[in-house]
């Protein structure tokens, strides 16, 4: 990370502050509300996924099913069996890519949610440029490469824009999903299309040999292994580098932050751009790992899942992994529930929409009970 | 269709301008019933990017009501009351401490479709009642023209209440009190107002509107429900507010400058092109990213924007 690194003006915070008896219990007392943040982290996630399961429910009483019996249909087709986990893992795989387009620039402060188009387009530069590669090596290397690039860039475009000219990154990254999604179909049914490929317009493939094979003893592609990876990375760099310092404190306070003599635009761009490499490597870990080409089975929602999979997290990348399994297994779930119960496709949609508003909901819930006003030491 | 053209016949250049003349009165109205909601709800300082999720909510209520009940007028009152619900829940969830008003509305808006889809599955097939509409293209001989002149009248009631909105936010003591609302929550609070209701209110207001909106997707263009009903009207309505200035008869005009880029692409294949099919129908979304840049400034705050909007972002 070249950018950004050196900030020296901080360094008189950190500083320990003298004094005597005060301190002391300034400390103990600081710790403690550590402590109980450390505790409400975890507590109050927990305690709004679980007020969701109760709300999805009732919705599934309401509509003339055992909720009970629904819940063990979710259980068996999502970590139950050893197929079903698997199933899970390489769903969750994808979702840790894309959570990181989400999770990295919130903690600056923004809501981007271009995970979708970037992962779009990291999958149709990577099909591109793996079919003029030779070795397998050098197919796979390449098309990660170039697909976590483009994704990158795609997002780091809209960091640009709220960096330098205040273009609201919501809105504008959900417009650059759409516009994505159009270059994808434009590029597949015209210019890269396989002239074999009949009822469904697609690249040329990229060719057995060449694809990402499993890991070692599972029947899980090794995209899981990249989105884990991905996510320690993504955590070291926020916790444990001044990098991540800066940007957290841009997310706590810009004002401040400017004062600090920070480069808040350089740091927003940096974010995006991290983040969208992130999304840019599920496109290609699909195309390479899965489809084999780039065509419109792209288009998952992945992106969006992985929205919800940063926001749950809070932006902790190192949160992002339990949570994307949690959502991946929910996702894997999907096809049980409309075997068994007869329920539409877009069940698990609702049961995530559910999720999302009542974890937001718990937002409010922070320091409430738990945290007391510290007695002010006379 | 009375193939009558007036004279020569209509060259393709106009055929395009045309279909994209009919086009931008057809799908404009979706957008103009958004935009006037979200500029109600925006003006109390508050942004819902959730009207994406009740624009399709409303369309499926529309269509499920209309079918139901034959009457697509109540159809109409369903997809508004379905908005008025989803705004209460984002005009709650907002009032609560700490939470953030942007990603309610995304969350809304997974919700609102995901719920919709759900709901509106088996409505995927059977036929309902639609709206009527109502001829202005009387004076011409041409075929083409009055086609495209048939006008929904959903639409004319959007004219109406775009004078409507514009009438209560400038002249009226409700408009007052939402402008003073989203201009200083300070002010409007030692006023002694309630500031969370009257935002709740405006949401709900604005959740109406967009519903209404919804129901013209699934009663009258396209006209029926499925899936693929919403192709992000609802979000570009939301960019539209920040174009229009938060001015209800600029969000008119707007709208119809949309519409008309939704058109193009149609237009275009109608009359032969079919080449870069996808690229023309991304044609609105390039057009509000690039209006959005145009418009937006890095250390000024936008002409009009209610400030308590500036203080949030």
């Amino acid at each position: 990370m070249g950018i950004g690194v050196s900030i020296g003006v901080i360094s008189p915070v950190t500083e320990p502050s003298p004094g005597g008896a005060a301190a002391v219990v300034a400390t103990a007392e600081a710790r403690l509300a550590a402590r109980r943040r450390s505790v409400e982290a975890f507590a109050v996630p927990s305690a709004a996924i679980l007020g969701a399961l109760i709300l999805f429910g009732i919705f599934v009483a309401l509509t003339g099913r055992n909720p009970l019996a629904v819940y063990h249909e979710m259980y068996r087709g999502s970590f139950g069996t050893w197929f079903s986990f698997q199933n899970t893992l390489q769903r969750a795989a994808p979702l840790m890519l894309t959570a990181l387009a989400t999770a990295l620039p919130l903690r600056l402060g923004l809501v981007v949610l271009g995970g979708e188009g970037a992962m779009v387009l990291g999958g149709l530069a990577a099909a591109a440029v793996g079919v003029h590669l030779h070795s397998p090596m050098s197919v796979k290397v390449g098309m990660f490469v170039v697909g976590a690039l483009v994704g990158g860039a795609w997002v780091a475009g809209a960091g640009v824009l709220r960096a330098y000219r205040g273009v609201n990154e919501t809105i504008s990254t959900l417009l650059l999903n759409y516009i994505a999604i159009a270059l994808l179909n434009h590029m597949v049914e015209g210019p890269l299309r396989d002239p074999a490929s009949l009822n469904k317009p697609s690249t040329l493939p990229i060719g057995d040999d060449n694809m990402l094979g499993n890991l070692p003893g599972l029947d899980v592609h090794w995209g899981l292994a990249f989105g884990v990876a991905a996510c320690l990375l993504a955590w070291f760099l926020m916790q444990r580098t001044t990098f991540g310092f800066a940007a957290r404190m841009v997310g706590g306070n810009v004002r401040a932050a400017l004062l600090n003599g920070l480069p808040v635009r350089r740091l927003i761009v940096v974010a995006t751009f991290l983040g969208g490499l992130g999304a840019g490597l599920a496109g290609a870990v699909e195309v390479a790992a899965i489809h084999g080409t780039a065509n419109a089975s792209l288009v998952t929602g992945y992106g969006y899942t992985g929205v919800l999979v940063a926001f749950i997290a809070r932006g902790n990348p190192l949160g992002v992994v339990p949570v994307a399994l949690l959502l991946g297994g929910i996702g894997a779930s999907g096809g049980l529930l409309q075997r068994v119960f007869d329920l539409p496709d877009a069940t698990v949609n609702v049961l995530q929409g559910i999720i999302f508003l009542s974890i937001l909901f718990s937002d409010s819930l922070y320091g409430r009970r738990w945290a007391r006003k510290p007695a002010v030491a006379a | 269709m009375g193939a009558q053209t007036g004279g020569g016949g209509v060259s393709a250049a106009g055929g395009v301008a045309l279909g994209m003349v009919g086009g931008a009165i057809r799908i404009s109205t979706p957008f103009l019933f958004v935009s006037l909601g979200e500029c109600i709800t925006e003006k109390s300082g508050r942004v819902n990017l959730g009207l994406e999720g009740t624009l399709v909510m409303g369309a499926m209520a529309a269509y499920g009501v209309s079918y139901l009940t034959s009457s697509p007028w109540l159809g109409v009152l369903a997809a508004g009351a379905c908005g008025v619900v989803l705004g209460a829940l984002h005009g709650w969830l907002c009032a609560r401490p700490r939470v953030n008003d942007v990603a309610v509305g995304i969350a809304l808006m997974l919700f609102g479709v995901g719920l919709a889809f759900f709901l509106g599955k088996p409505l995927i097939g059977p036929t309902a009642p639609h709206l009527p509409s109502v001829s202005l293209g009387w004076w011409s001989a041409s075929g083409q023209v009055r086609s495209a002149l048939q006008v929904n009248a959903l639409f004319v009631l959007g004219l109406l209440t775009t004078a409507a909105v514009r009438f209560v936010l400038r002249k009226t003591r409700w408009g007052l009190v939402i402008r003073t609302v989203g201009e200083s929550a300070d002010a409007a609070r030692a006023m002694g107002y309630d500031i969370a209701r009257v935002r709740l209110l405006a949401t709900m207001a604005g959740g109406f509107l967009a519903g209404v909106g919804g129901s013209f997707l699934s009663l009258f263009y396209p006209g029926s429900w499925n899936e693929g009903l919403s192709s992000g009207q609802g979000l570009m309505a939301v960019a539209l507010v920040i174009f229009a200035r938060w001015d209800p008869v600029r969000c008119l005009l707007a709208s119809l400058l949309f519409g008309g880029a939704s058109a193009l692409g149609p237009a275009l294949q109608s009359v032969g092109v079919t080449s870069g099919y996808y690229l023309f129908n991304a044609a609105p979304y390039v057009l509000t990213l690039a209006i959005i840049v145009l418009t937006s400034s890095r250390d000024r705050a936008l002409l009009g924007q209610p400030a308590e909007l500036r203080m949030a972002r």
